[in-house]
């Protein structure tokens, strides 16, 4: 007598059996509560009684519904239900089948006095005798047809012993679970019956293969792995090439003694066809390999027969960070058990079309792949293995003359051997797709999805976990992005909002350097850079060393040698001339610093402020900040004469009044001296001044692992190749125990705001700091006290108006400028990983999204 | 930020009697966000100056409005040239520190209600960013003032900046003083357009009474009812309907002397082109993409033939007008269900575009930089697929007759380009070749001879359809 019952760890239990046979107190004895959905339950949801028949459609609705999005989630979950119907369990088979779980079903079948009896205890219960009966009979009828309706698993509970006898339901793994696997492996492609290029393959990999006697565990070979290394074969080991039963000799060997993995091509699956004698045609080479193995012993035909039977359709390896099936998988598909599963893992999609060479359309599940485990595939050839999506193909077509291909994992590094010859004549010319100027990535890239962007949005990031974009900031976006920011395939950065510092508590400052050095004090840093603060607008520049190199890298054609946006990603120049000498320029100081060689590198992305304000800023210059100039000089002229004549006249107060506006004069004249200085005449590339203050990454490298005074050495190496344009940023590197130094420090921050200076910025010494509480402001600004004036008005310093404007809260500020650091962060490091287009993007529209969230932008 | 009032009359402290100020005291009024000085910089028999000076306080005006900041030109809240200028907060100081006057009493001395007296008006400084000086000559000339007027510069410093829109002007003429005093009061706002308090029905009724006796025969009336009513239509049209009893004013041609109405009859030609295409298409389910206020949906709406009626914009404002435009939340469950509205870039590829036996694409491409053109082609044509497409843009050669354009204008701000008939059909039939479509092109608007018509349109058949 059975006393445990064995189901899939992932299956929809179908609980069968007429009222009153005990289905929901097993189900309360061996699953869990949320586990258990009960039709009865559902009536009581939709219509307040649990037994009202007429609500039998809707319950069971709601009852589909939850289970399927259970199934999605990969949840077990069980069907309280009589389900004595066939017409009932169709559609929770269907149900099953349509997330790839396997149904299981359960049958109590307990005789009928026992379940009336039952019943008649119950008050609710009152249903005739003859609606049991029937279920009765349904049930009887039922249970010879589970199997062919489709169910994987099938236990007949036939007394109320039997059912009580069941001590526990154990779960098992399916088999292509192999999560606690970590590896490393080495991923072998199509083999195709090419067995010289696979032991030249395997020894690169550092493998060796000796003979050996034929025994339980050898067929003719024993290899020894690497430094605990396993080989995972993704199929179609035969057919086409030269030896195929060598091939499957050496790969069952493997499999026998735990050195490898093997999953089925549609190759090998129809070898065992024709290995179990069904009728199969022998076409595409099958003919070849049965003509090989005719010499072969019947005992190593069985082996391979039970071989082949006994290969699992993918594994899930790696914690389920590494999926790989011969045809590659969709994501809902991972870890899932269907005949759609593994025919998916064995043909892939097609679309039922046929191309130029009249071979199936493949339809590229890959370009569609969204999810985060790597699947790593074969079965198509071609010519270069190539990511799309944490995806790759490395069938580079061996047995027609291409390259055996192995992905080493987790180094992700591709290894091949090249085929020795041409073993057969491709339909499709191995080269066919070879001319494309972009990566298979890059032409997926080419046009970004709008469902990556829009809606409410969690990204995780490695510095700050998981940031949400609410949906009103991702539509506020979407409509910048898509209407003034430049191609998408540039913007691989966007800085982050900068904090100022606390308000100051000096009676004449709004801001000033002791509460920027103690709040980087009180989170525990020691060290502090602070940089000049330029008197420019933020540029970020990416730039190639040729356009080759941002054609390879970037994807982009034709859009010249490199970029330089604004923070918010739109083009800083206009004039695409002005802004190609520019480029040019900057272009000519790296190469002539030899940066591309010194960073091995043929790209790199600047962070820089550009000067004079005024060029991007002619607009707002004239239209705001000159024109409340002019009209307050002018109205405070005539103002100051009429109260000057009326001076004679002795009025009582109006001394005061004159004073006071005599005041304000003077504080116009400084506001307008404030922004003079962010004034001078662009007519040429020449005019402008660009300080660059960090080097943010390069092919291979974000540079957030250096710290600033790194960064600063770097740039002044290249300030040094254009010393009349290029500008280096003067800073001082500042221990904060030391008084002295720090002394020394505003000493510096005074002299250079009252010379007009727009202020400084302080960092962290090194670029990413975490303190006492989780990170550190990347950046602090300290704003002069008369920049300031174009910031809060010309009077903002009149003693009525500074008290009011000292009231501001700072927290909102520094939250958004460390979520757009880290997404900032987050969007080059993916770039440099070579992510898809779409997730350095996410990253980069994310801060768009945030700085769209409502901040004093005067902060 | 100043207005002095001056008068020779003999003997001149009669102003302070028909003011209802001292002339030996210097008194202060509260206004809202501020205050207003009034004092006598004169006043003796030959020469009384009374001098109103606004003090306002730049921080209070942030504060208390209650408006929130949009982007980088929310620095504009603190930076602003409101204290300085006269503006609706001059008409306001006016109203308050000269009411009896302004309406017309003087109980100790009313026979100098009606005494005209000579006046000379300085005002600092006034902003008049459109038209300038000759719409400031326009507004006071009529009136009978003499008009004098000195323009500022931007920045001594930046000659090459130019002139700003601050003038200092001064007036002077024999006038009653209420009629001065109700000429400066509707004046100024109309010059300054922007108000500083919310433009409603109240401020037709405020515009009627000032403008009482003399704003109906003003010439440039209603370029000033329109200006000192924020150009709201309706409430312009209620104004001048009054003001004028219905006796002369004709809506038709006022509209269409609206530079802005002009361009609305063209797009509406426009509109009624791509209407014509489409159904002709045998379209049943239209896609219009960029659909801005959804002008082309309340037309395709009223047509039977569509069932299914989408628009998309990448504006969320602009949608947000569309459905209250079509009265979106009252719309009968039958009609709401053919229609829907959602944001959308047409730089994105995007599913929810998919299906559609038409798509209208109407002035959208030349809001694209010529760079996303390829995008926008790969989502339209290649990923989308309509089996029509109509779409239009400006004909550049056409704005050779627009007399205010100046030679390489574009009509519209964030036009990123404006095609010629044969760039556009170049561009045209590039596109339809690559993606499997049949093209046409048609002109919009009337044709003239060399410059073709005003805008054009391209009638793309996806050729499998």
């Amino acid at each position: 007598m059975n006393t445990e019952i064995k189901i899939p760890e992932l299956s929809l239990v179908v609980l069968v059996g007429i009222s009153g046979s005990g289905k929901s107190s097993f189900a309360k004895k061996h699953f869990k509560e949320t586990e258990v959905l009960s039709s009865d339950k559902c009536r009581g949801i939709v219509s307040d009684d649990e037994n009202n028949q007429a609500a039998t459609d809707d319950a069971f609705d709601v009852l589909n519904y939850i289970a399927s999005k259970r199934l999605k989630n990969g949840l077990l979950t069980v069907i309280d239900a009589t389900n004595v119907q066939a017409e009932a369990r169709k559609p929770l088979v269907q149900l099953a089948k349509s997330f790839h779980c396997l149904p299981v079903a359960i049958v109590l079948n307990v005789p009928e006095r026992v379940c009336e009896d039952r019943n008649a205890k119950r008050p609710d219960r009152n249903f005739g005798k003859h609606v049991i009966s029937q279920q009765r009979s349904q049930l009887r009828r039922s249970i010879k047809d589970l199997k062919r309706e489709g169910f994987r698993h099938i236990y007949i509970l036939d007394s109320v012993e039997e059912i009580e006898s069941i001590t526990a339901i154990k779960r098992e793994k399916l088999y292509s679970d192999k999560k606690e696997d970590t590896g490393p492996f080495d991923i072998i492609g199509d083999v195709h019956g090419c067995f010289t290029e696979l032991t030249s393959l395997l020894t690169t990999l550092g493998y060796t293969i000796q003979e050996a006697e034929n025994d339980s565990t050898h067929h003719g070979f024993n290899v020894q792995a690497p430094e605990g290394r396993k080989v995972i074969f993704l199929g179609d080991l035969v057919d086409r090439g030269p030896d195929s039963p060598s091939v499957l000799k050496l790969v069952m060997s493997m499999v026998n003694n735990q050195t490898a993995y093997c999953v089925p091509g549609n190759h090998d699956m129809k070898l065992h066809k024709y290995l179990s004698g069904k009728d199969v045609q022998l076409k595409h080479g099958l003919a070849l390999t049965v003509e090989q193995l005719k010499n072969e012993h019947p005992h190593f035909i069985n082996q391979v027969k039970e071989f082949l039977y006994s290969l699992v359709s993918h594994y899930v390896l790696d914690g389920g960070k590494l999926v790989v099936a011969h045809a590659g998988l969709k994501e809902e598909m991972h870890g899932r058990g269907s005949g759609a599963v593994r025919s998916f893992c064995m043909y892939g999609e097609t679309t039922g079309e046929t191309d130029e060479f009249g071979l199936p359309v493949r339809f590229n599940w890959a370009s569609e792949y969204r999810g985060k485990p790597i699947v790593v595939y074969g079965h198509t050839p071609v010519p270069q293995a190539q990511w799309l999506n944490r995806t790759i193909d490395i069938d580079t077509g061996c047995v027609f003359g291409g390259k055996l291909t192995a992905l080493r994992y987790p180094e992700q590094e591709l290894v091949s051997v090249d085929a020795l010859q041409v073993y057969t004549e491709p339909v499709r010319p191995l080269n066919w797709d070879a001319t494309k100027a972009l990566s298979q990535q890059q032409e997926h890239d080419d046009v970004l999805d709008v469902a990556d962007v829009i809606g409410k949005r969690i990204i995780t990031t490695r510095l700050r976990n998981n940031i949400t974009v609410r949906e009103e900031n991702s539509i506020a976006a979407l409509e910048v992005m898509s209407r003034f920011a430049i191609n998408p395939k540039w913007l691989i950065y966007l800085p982050p909002t900068m904090s100022p510092s606390e308000t100051s508590a000096l009676n004449d400052y709004l801001e000033h350097p002791i509460e920027a050095l103690n709040y980087f004090k009180s989170q525990g840093v020691d060290k502090v850079v602070c940089e000049e603060k330029h008197m420019g607008s933020r540029a970020i520049l990416v730039i190639g060393k040729d356009e080759e190199a941002i054609r390879t890298r970037f994807g982009i054609e034709n859009e010249g040698i490199g970029v330089c946006y604004t923070r918010t990603g739109r083009n800083f120049f206009t004039d695409s001339e002005l802004e190609k000498q520019f480029i040019d320029r900057v272009n000519k100081a790296l190469t002539s610093a030899d940066f591309w060689t010194r960073f091995q590198t043929d790209w790199v992305c600047l962070d820089a402020e550009l000067m004079p304000w005024s060029a991007k800023a002619q607009a707002l210059l004239k239209d705001q900040y000159a024109s409340v100039g002019a009209a307050a000089s002018a109205a405070l002229t005539h103002v100051m004469d009429v109260l000057t004549e009326t001076t004679a006249r002795n009025l009582g107060g109006l001394d005061e009044l004159q004073k006071r506006f005599a005041a304000k004069k003077e504080m116009m004249a400084d506001y307008t001296t404030a922004y003079r200085n962010y004034c001078w005449p662009v007519n040429s590339v020449d005019d402008y001044k660009l300080a660059q203050f960090h080097i943010l990454a390069t092919e291979g490298a974000v540079h957030v692992d250096k710290d600033h005074v790194w960064h600063m050495n770097e740039i002044s190496l290249l300030c040094a190749h254009d010393p009349q344009w290029l500008m280096a940023t003067p800073y001082h590197v500042v221990d904060l125990n030391d008084q002295t130094a720090v002394d020394a420090t505003i000493q510096w921050w005074t002299e250079l705001t009252d010379k007009g200076g727009e202020g400084m910025v302080i960092k962290p010494y090194q670029f990413i700091t975490t303190g006492k509480k989780g990170l550190v402001q990347p950046a602090i600004k300290c704003r002069g006290r008369e920049y300031l004036r174009i910031i809060y008005g010309p009077e903002y310093t009149a003693p009525e108006n500074s008290v009011r404007l000292k009231n501001r809260g700072l927290s909102g500020k520094r939250s958004l400028a460390l979520r757009e650091f880290a997404l900032g962060v987050e969007s080059l490091e993916r770039f440099v990983k070579k992510e898809p287009l779409r997730k350095v993007h996410e990253c980069v529209f994310a801060v768009l999204a945030l700085e769209s969230e409502e901040i004093d932008p005067r902060l | 930020m100043l207005l002095t009032l001056s008068t020779t009359h003999h003997p001149a402290t009669d102003l302070s009697h028909l003011l209802h100020k001292h002339p030996d005291k210097y008194q202060t009024i509260e206004l809202s966000n501020g205050k207003a000085h009034i004092f006598y910089p004169h006043a003796t028999d030959t020469h009384c100056t009374v001098a109103l000076l606004l003090d306002i306080d730049p921080i209070g005006l942030v504060r208390n409005s209650g408006r929130t900041g949009d982007g980088a030109f929310a620095l504009r809240q603190y930076v602003n040239d409101r204290p300085y200028v006269a503006s609706s907060f001059m008409s306001v100081a006016l109203s308050k520190a000269f009411s009896t006057a302004m309406n017309g009493t003087c109980n100790k001395r009313p026979e100098l209600v009606d005494q005209i007296m000579p006046f000379e008006i300085t005002i600092s400084v006034l902003p008049a960013p459109k038209g300038g000086e000759l719409l400031i000559r326009k507004l006071f000339d009529p009136l009978g003032y003499q008009v004098n007027l000195e323009r500022h510069m931007l920045d001594h410093q930046f000659t090459e900046w130019g002139m700003s829109k601050y003038f200092t002007l001064k007036l002077s003429g024999n006038f009653k003083l209420k009629d001065v005093l109700s000429h400066i009061y509707v004046l100024i706002p109309a010059l300054d357009t922007e108000k500083h308090y919310w433009v409603g029905a109240q401020e037709v009724e405020k515009l009627l009474d000032k403008g009482e006796g003399w704003l109906k025969d003003h010439p440039e009336k209603e370029q000033i009812t329109r200006r000192y009513l924020k150009g709201i239509g309706g409430l312009t049209r209620n104004a001048l309907g009054r003001l004028l009893e219905d006796e002369e004013w004709n809506e038709e041609e006022a509209v269409d002397e609206e530079p802005d109405q002009a361009k609305e009859t063209l797009h509406y030609k426009r509109l009624k082109c791509v209407m014509e295409e489409l159904k002709n298409s045998g379209a049943k389910s239209v896609i219009d993409m960029g659909c801005g206020e959804g002008k082309l949906i309340k037309m395709l709406l009223k047509e039977k033939q569509f069932d299914k009626i989408v628009g998309v914009d990448v504006s969320f404002r602009e949608l947000e007008k569309a459905s209250q435009r079509l009265h979106l939340q009252e719309m009968a469950p039958r009609q709401r269900e053919r229609l829907e509205i959602f944001q959308g870039a047409l730089t994105y590829r995007d599913q929810r575009l998919y299906g559609f036996d038409a798509a209208a694409i109407v002035e959208v491409i030349e809001h694209l930089d010529p760079n996303r053109l390829h995008a926008f082609e790969r989502v339209v044509f290649e990923f989308a697929q309509p089996n029509t497409i109509v779409l239009t843009t400006p004909n550049s050669e056409y704005n050779a007759l627009f007399e205010k354009m100046e030679a390489n204008q574009m009509r519209h701000a964030d036009h990123r380009f404006e095609w010629t008939r044969n760039e556009f059909e170049s561009w045209g039939r590039q596109v339809a070749q690559k993606n499997g479509y049949q093209v046409v092109f048609k002109p919009i608007g009337e044709e003239s001879e060399n410059v073709g018509a005003p805008s054009q349109m391209a009638i793309f058949t996806r050729q499998s359809a």
